[in-house]
């Protein structure tokens, strides 16, 4: 482990995906003349972020910003176009698949749909067993049991339901499962994607409060994402806001939520509906997002940033970090434009 | 006099092969013009089915079993089809979940929205045209003259969303029933939306009845809420008091569940036991009360009813 207890880093990541088609669909008409031309959508664009041990990074955005693809480029599920993944200390996103399989020992994921992500044809047994069979072909039957049944009794699933289908749970004991079997090979670092978003109010209760016990217990490392500011409030010691692909606020979760700094940021969080609370005058954003297959130039922002100016439209603002530790990419911010 | 809408101990049933199971179970509540009324409640809880069985959209195996629904003084829940037809979508409107599910992608806009002018009106094609526009600029779509010939598929989400609300005003209704419209949005865009509909409604002397999961919505929209829990009404009053002064346990439990409302962040937040009970299996007494932490001997052999409980707010539970 480094030193300075950085578990996991991301330099200058950047992922296009190319959805241009066939080449009949590449056919283009320019000027009289017949030419190819290539549709990208520019997903992540040089996106750099590190994760202590211990910690839970938020990433919060809205949809299209690619905080999910920021995710499984992370695990190495897609692989980036350039930019470098670290892991503990070791470079991780050139790596084979044999290579690799220490890694994803280490890192698990849990995804949004609990209706989607297990097995139909699977029971309980049988999903949360693979993983520990092609991980530790060296453990017996009774060993993978007992691990079985530790799991499941930390994530608040009843033994007996061990040779039950997904269809027979709910959504939120589904998503009890998912968490047991991203538990069940003993991950120091887990990406969450939207773990409690497609559950009742009730029940993402429940779930946060299983996660947050888990990370306790296990020491876990989370990289979180979703798009409910409350429970990014609730849970996160930083939060990345991510909009069209790039990284426009980092900061711990106290000083983001007391005081935001980037326009979108502060947009972002007017528009939360607080219960019991008339909300406070709404910041309105011009516009609609942008698509991410033709971006703006400039700060990607800026043609619904109240505070664009010339600059905006022409360079890209770099991360800067504040006095706090607050980190912002935005000239409106570094040329203290931004009226509070 | 009489109330706008009038629900009086609505019973909606769906038949099963297996027997009939009760879907809402003794639904009343009233509405005035110009009245918001949040319908609040868990996947399941009955919310959709009371906003649907208002204009008779259940269908089989559903049926309203029993109770009333009075709109303008008039029993609605006997019309006929025909005579339902005059009412839905031109006096009371709806606004569904899913704007990429609700308007149809191989029609214009314009082609949609005159449509339905023209199904409840005997009106000129530009004249429909005309009342069309002045909607779409009602609810701020920018360039509306362009949209009109546009297909759903060339528009944003949040702008289907505002195109639907207009759809919905073409006829100049007195409710607007509004089932989860914001929930497939995101929270800039739900704002919007929100902001959009309780505009409409001041200006137009508009009821609404909102049905959502997200109390935080309903609290900023609403004047008054029900919360509802198994076919259940269990909590009925004016929002504001109801989400600050919850009296019904499962009230209370959904609110202190949501983060930042009042555990601080990184602290346990406050869950409720178990999980709703599906429909086939109520369990006998209060539905509630294998997951009250109030629980009594009564609440597991007695269904509590809806009583005044003070301030305005009515609870059905037996504790308090």
């Amino acid at each position: 482990m480094n030193k300075d207890n950085t578990i996991l880093s991301i330099k200058n990541v950047v992922k296009h995906f190319d959805i241009s088609g066939g080449f009949l669909d590449q056919l283009r008409l320019k000027k009289g003349k017949i030419c190819l031309e290539k549709t990208t959508v520019k997903a992540v664009n040089d996106v750099s972020l590190f994760i202590k041990k211990g910690e839970t990074l938020s990433v919060v955005g809205e949809s299209g910003c690619g905080k999910s693809t920021l995710a499984r480029v992370v695990l190495g599920l897609y692989p980036p176009n350039s930019g470098e993944i670290h892991y503990g200390g070791k470079r991780i996103d050139n790596l084979n698949h044999e290579q690799m399989l220490p890694f994803r020992k280490k890192m698990q994921m849990i995804f949004q749909d609990p209706y989607a992500s297990l097995n139909p044809r699977k029971t309980v047994q049988q999903t949360l067993e693979e993983p520990l069979r092609f991980h530790h072909p060296e453990l017996s039957g009774n060993e993978i049991n007992d691990k079985i049944d530790q799991v499941m009794e930390q994530v608040g699933v009843d033994q007996a339901w061990i040779k039950r289908y997904p269809h027979e749970f709910s959504g939120g004991q589904r998503q009890r499962i998912s968490i047991a079997r991203g538990l069940i090979l003993d991950p120091e670092f887990i990406v969450a994607d939207e773990p409690v978003s497609a559950l009742d109010v009730s029940i993402q209760a429940q779930i946060l409060n299983l996660l947050m016990k888990a990370g306790r217990e296990r020491d876990l490392t989370y990289l979180f994402i979703t798009h409910d500011l409350s429970v990014v409030r609730h849970i996160s010691t930083r939060v990345a806001v991510m909009y069209l692909g790039t990284i426009c606020e980092l900061a711990k979760a106290e000083d983001l939520f007391a005081y935001p700094r980037h326009p979108y940021t502060k947009a972002l969080l007017s528009a939360i509906p607080v219960v019991g609370a008339k909300r406070a005058k709404q910041i309105k954003l011009k516009g609609e997002v942008p698509t991410p297959v033709n971006l703006p130039t400039g700060c990607v922002f800026h043609g619904r940033c109240v505070y664009a100016n010339q600059r905006c439209i022409n360079q890209i603002p770099a991360l800067l970090t504040l006095d706090n530790g607050t980190q912002v990419a935005c000239h409106a911010v570094e040329e203290n434009r931004v009226i509070s | 006099m009489s109330h706008l809408l009038d629900i009086q101990d609505l019973e909606v049933k769906f038949a099963l092969r297996t027997g009939d199971i009760t879907a809402i179970d003794g639904v009343s509540f009233v509405l005035d013009r110009g009245e918001k009324l949040g319908l609040v409640g868990e996947s399941g809880a009955g919310k959709s089915v009371t906003g649907f069985s208002i204009i008779n959209l259940i269908s089989k195996p559903g049926y309203i079993s029993k109770g009333k629904i009075c709109f303008e003084g008039n029993e609605i829940s006997s019309y006929s089809d025909e005579q339902m037809r005059k009412i839905r979508g031109n006096r009371i409107s709806m606004i569904f979940q899913d704007p990429m599910m609700t308007l149809n992608p191989v029609f214009t806009i314009g082609f949609q929205m005159i449509e339905t002018l023209q199904a409840h009106q005997k009106i000129s094609k530009s004249d429909a045209r005309e009342i069309a526009l002045e909607k779409l600029k009602k609810v701020h779509i920018p360039s509306p003259e362009q949209r009109l010939s546009q297909y759903p598929h060339e528009l944003s989400g949040g702008m289907r969303q505002r195109i639907i609300i207009a759809i919905s005003l073409l006829t100049d209704p007195a409710i607007i029933i509004a089932d989860e419209p914001t929930t497939a949005l995101d929270v800039t865009i739900q704002a919007e939306i929100m902001d959009l509909l309780q505009e409409l409604c001041e200006s137009d002397n508009m009821a609404l009845i909102l049905i959502t999961h997200d109390l935080g919505v309903v609290s900023q929209v609403t004047e008054k809420i029900a919360v509802m829990y198994a076919g259940k009404i269990i909590e009925y009053g004016s929002t504001d008091q109801v989400v600050k002064h919850p009296v019904h346990p499962y009230t209370e439990g959904l609110i202190k569940s949501i983060p930042g409302t009042v555990i601080k962040p990184g602290e346990d937040l406050v869950q409720i036991p178990g999980m709703m009970p599906t429909l086939t299996n109520i369990p006998p007494g209060c539905a509630f009360n294998p997951r009250c932490y109030l629980k009594g001997a009564i609440c597991t052999t007695q269904t509590p009813e809806l009583k005044d409980v003070g301030n305005g707010v009515s609870a059905a539970c037996h504790m308090k």
